[in-house]
């Protein structure tokens, strides 16, 4: 074992992970799921959507930003956190526009996903049908519908980290923050591409790419059988 | 697109060096040329500086003094806090209404003046106020602001405009402000005469680890709010890896009811520059920044100066006071209506350009902050503590106030009391005595810390300000026994939600939430258990937040739900008749326009 080893303690589980790492690529070495949204292989953490709360030392952190320490003691799995993560899924939820049922995204949006993990039948919060949410389909191949936004900035950091491009950056601030395109208005004045990554990682149905739509029919996706973490689970030994 | 534009955007960018970091600086000259940052200037600020547009685009769309729409020359900026709400908000506005013929928000016909709303402006002890582009008028009434228009009329200046100056230095030609100081108790920290200097000379006598050690041993804590230990804070920063350091002054005091710092830039500047520079010596720093609240552009001048005096008496520059090796500077950075910039995250996203986001932490500033360099954040008020420590002694310092609260603090004091305004007190005085200082004898409730904080009742009135007790950045605000508690809530809630960046989920949405279900419960429509899903979503918000807004914008109502219940039992009842949460008029609404007709299906 080296000696940038750092050992501490998930929910009661030893856990083994190096130092640098934030608890989540820890956890996620060994096999122990924590809920995400804005986190995302590869690309730096942000921190935003916050269903990443666990409590380490008795405080609210994010598993997403905060690294290892040695001896630290993890909750992750416990009814009070599971409570603050269905609020929050459920304010993304009430915040935006999402009807599953009309989404293209439907079976593999991580939202979506999550909230069945969870076991949210219907958010507790009052819908707030914002009325100001346009899609902006000027692309040819591509397109954004801010309905569905969780202002994740996945793809603000995709973007401008993998494909060097900076096409979208948030605008705005509080209620009224939006993604925005780096043109005066539209996504096709901008030098988008559909193969980007930028496009491949919007954890919903934001960022779409056209033409080809149900290609894989609902009740065949990905979440359709496999609850969102299985992945991670398996890693377990 | 105008040559003139281009040609100015680009003199404007050159002198910033084209420096992105410099963002902040040219958005706000390129405001203040044109009345706006229009597509247009958006478009040759990102070519001039090389940035990708949208960039421009976040940090001109996050600020409050920013806009893409033009504005006109002449912005008039009425102060909406709740204490302005008490004393008259409503009656100036509407007299500017009827003198200008426009609503909030709107601008003249002939495109020369705008009316809008600002949150707290820092003259809670003078309300009603308002700020006419940099120039600041206060205890605003009917005449007064017929008097305004009517000069602007005539196309009298914003800086020409007749007023009565204040006391202090507000008299001194390059302030030239109509803000009374209102200083009604002065001790031995702050107020004391001043010696320019000794501080200074006593403290580059010392090594920099000696002067950290005097720090800790007066047991100073900042004076911001938060309260950390600023001996450590500095430890840290000096002992952080890096090849420069920088000290910033935290003058955004933009929290709600306080205004002591306003009164410090005013009266004593030289205090706080010797802090700063003791602590650029202390942590190895050569560069200082002043983070200036938007608000209180009108002190830049008076405080550029008093900067400038300090470089010509070798206070600040190259070996400074004959000190072989030590360099030190100060820059005002600028901010420009944005209460989150507070935060000193958020602060330093703001001074490197960006919009005002607070920063995933770790790492802490002290590790790597302004532009990655270890930084130092600390309030106005904690660097002029710094200074006295230093000429008095850390064994005089930590004499006074109590054992765990050292020193005295600035308190700003307003709302329904004979006698609002700043006072100096030690730590541990009591509410109690407060409130007889202040004239406030009869409150019912108490503001502690701004909106931030809590309120309190007469039950709590024996309590002592210190930080083991009534923790405060200093703010009180007093309501007596005819205001309606509910409506102060309302409008803090109001202001969390205006002033949230946005970043994280639950302070963008669960604010919202919250002032909805308050509202409802104000309308009389609440159900017992409405107060158990206010606690749940508060305690929600505060546990998940990203940043010290969102933990603490849910304590207007965990607080008054603790210590003000009744208030909310008496609104709420049992077996409430159906209440929808959707209007299906509303929602129809487009479709019938474009039909003309109503629904066959859900009759009107
Ligand atoms: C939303 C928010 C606003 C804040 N506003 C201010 C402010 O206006 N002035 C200030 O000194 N500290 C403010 N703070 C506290 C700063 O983050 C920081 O703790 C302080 O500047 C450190 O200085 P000190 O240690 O000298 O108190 C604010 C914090 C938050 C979360
Ligand atoms: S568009 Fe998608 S990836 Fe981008 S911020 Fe919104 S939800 Fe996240
Ligand atoms: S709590 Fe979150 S949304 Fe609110 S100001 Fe802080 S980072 Fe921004
Ligand atoms: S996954 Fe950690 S905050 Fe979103």
């Amino acid at each position: 074992m080296s000696e940038n080893t750092i050992t501490f303690e998930i929910d009661g589980v030893e856990v083994q992970g190096t130092a640098g790492q934030t608890i989540m690529q820890a956890a996620d070495v060994a096999g122990i799921y924590i809920p995400r949204l804005c986190a995302f292989d590869g690309l730096e953490p942000f921190g935003s959507c916050r269903v990443c709360t666990v409590k380490v030392n008795g405080r609210f952190q994010s598993a997403c930003t905060q690294p290892i320490a040695e001896g630290i003691i993890v909750e992750n799995d416990s009814e009070e956190l599971l409570e603050l993560r269905r609020n929050l899924v459920d304010m993304l939820f009430v915040e935006g526009n999402h009807f599953c049922m009309f989404c293209e995204k439907s079976g593999n949006c991580e939202l979506q996903a999550l909230a069945y993990r969870l076991g949210i039948a219907a958010p507790k919060y009052p819908y707030m049908f914002p009325a100001d949410r346009n899609v902006d389909a000027t692309h040819k191949d591509v397109f954004i519908d801010h309905n569905r936004c969780i202002l994740c900035a996945r793809c603000v950091r995709a973007s401008r980290d993998l494909d060097g491009k900076n096409v979208f950056q948030f605008v705005g601030r509080g209620p009224q923050k939006r993604i925005a395109v780096n043109s005066r208005a539209r996504l096709v004045d901008t030098d988008l591409n559909v193969t980007d990554k930028a496009v491949e990682v919007c954890p919903v149905g934001a960022i779409l790419t056209k033409h080809v739509g149900y290609s894989i029919p609902v009740g065949k996706r990905k979440y359709d059988h496999t609850p969102i973490g299985a992945d991670i689970e398996a890693n377990k030994k | 697109m105008s040559e003139n534009l281009e040609s100015v955007v680009k003199t404007i960018c050159e002198g910033f060096s084209n420096e992105k970091s410099r963002m902040m600086d040219i958005v706000r000259e390129v405001q203040e040329n044109f009345g706006g940052v229009s597509d247009d200037a958006m478009d040759l600020i990102a070519k001039q500086v090389q940035t990708p547009r949208v960039e421009v685009e976040s940090v001109v769309s996050f600020y409050a003094f920013l806009s893409k729409e033009q504005h006109g020359n002449v912005v008039i900026s009425l102060c909406d806090d709740i204490i302005d709400r008490m004393f008259g908000f409503e009656r100036i506005k509407g007299v500017f209404n009827e003198a200008l013929g426009i609503d909030v928000g709107e601008t003249t016909e002939d495109g020369s003046i705008t009316l809008e709303t600002a949150p707290c402006i820092g003259m809670c002890d003078q309300a009603p106020a308002v700020m006419v582009n940099n120039e600041i008028f206060t205890e605003v009434s009917g005449d007064t602001v017929t008097e305004i228009v009517e000069q602007l009329r005539d196309g009298v200046a914003p800086e020409r405009l007749r007023r009565r100056l204040g006391d202090g230095n507000n008299s001194n030609p390059l302030v030239s402000a109509a803000v009374s100081n209102n200083i009604r108790k002065e001790d031995e920290v702050i107020f004391a005469p001043l010696t320019c200097g000794n501080a200074l000379k006593k403290a580059i006598a010392m090594s920099p680890n000696e002067v950290i050690r005097d720090i800790k041993t007066a047991r100073l804590r900042g004076r911001g709010g938060a309260g950390f230990p600023t001996g450590m804070k500095w430890d840290f920063t000096r002992g952080a890896q890096g090849e420069k350091k920088f000290v910033i002054c935290n003058a955004d005091e933009g929290e709600p009811g306080t205004f002591k710092d306003r009164v410090i830039l005013t009266e004593r500047p030289q205090l706080l520059i010797e802090g700063m520079v003791i602590a650029g010596y202390a942590i190895g720093a050569e560069e200082g920044i002043i983070y200036l609240r938007g608000e209180y552009n009108y002190l830049r001048p008076y405080l550029e100066d008093t900067l400038q005096k300090a470089r010509n008496s070798n206070m600040l520059g190259t070996n400074v006071m004959g000190k072989e090796g030590f360099n030190f500077d100060i820059r005002i950075q600028m901010g420009a209506g944005a209460y989150v910039c507070g935060e000193e995250t958020a602060l330093i996203s703001s001074c490197e350009g960006l919009r005002g986001d607070p920063k995933n932490r770790p790492p802490f500033p002290a590790q790597k902050g302004y532009l990655g360099y270890p930084t130092s954040v600390n309030n106005v008020e904690t660097f002029c503590c710094v200074a006295r420590i230093l000429d008095q002694g850390a064994g005089w310092f930590s004499q006074i106030g109590s054992k765990g609260s050292t020193g005295t603090k600035l308190l700003s004091i307003s709302g329904d009391c004979r006698r609002p305004g700043v006072y100096e007190v030690p730590f541990g005085i009591k509410m109690t005595e407060v409130l007889e200082m202040a004239g406030g004898e009869g409150a019912a409730a108490v503001q502690v810390g701004g909106p931030s904080g809590q309120m309190i009742g007469p039950d709590d009135f024996e309590r002592t300000i210190c930080y083991d007790d009534l923790a405060t950045g200093g703010a009180l605000m007093i309501f007596g026994p005819k205001r309606d508690l509910l409506e102060v809530v309302e409008y803090f809630m109001e202001f969390f939600i205006e002033e949230s960046c946005g970043y994280c989920t639950p302070c963008r949405v669960g604010n919202v939430l919250l002032k909805q279900r308050l509202q409802k419960i104000m309308e009389g429509k609440g159900e017992p258990s409405d107060l158990a899903y206010l606690e749940d979503l508060g305690n929600s918000v505060k546990s998940t937040s990203r940043c010290g807004l969102g933990q603490t914008s849910a304590n207007p109502i965990l607080s008054t739900l603790k210590n003000f219940r009744p208030l909310y039992e008496a609104l709420v009842k049992e077996d409430q008749p159906f209440q929808p949460t959707f209007d299906i008029q509303k929602a129809l609404g487009v479709a019938k326009g474009i039909a003309g007709r109503s629904s066959m299906h859900f009759a009107e």
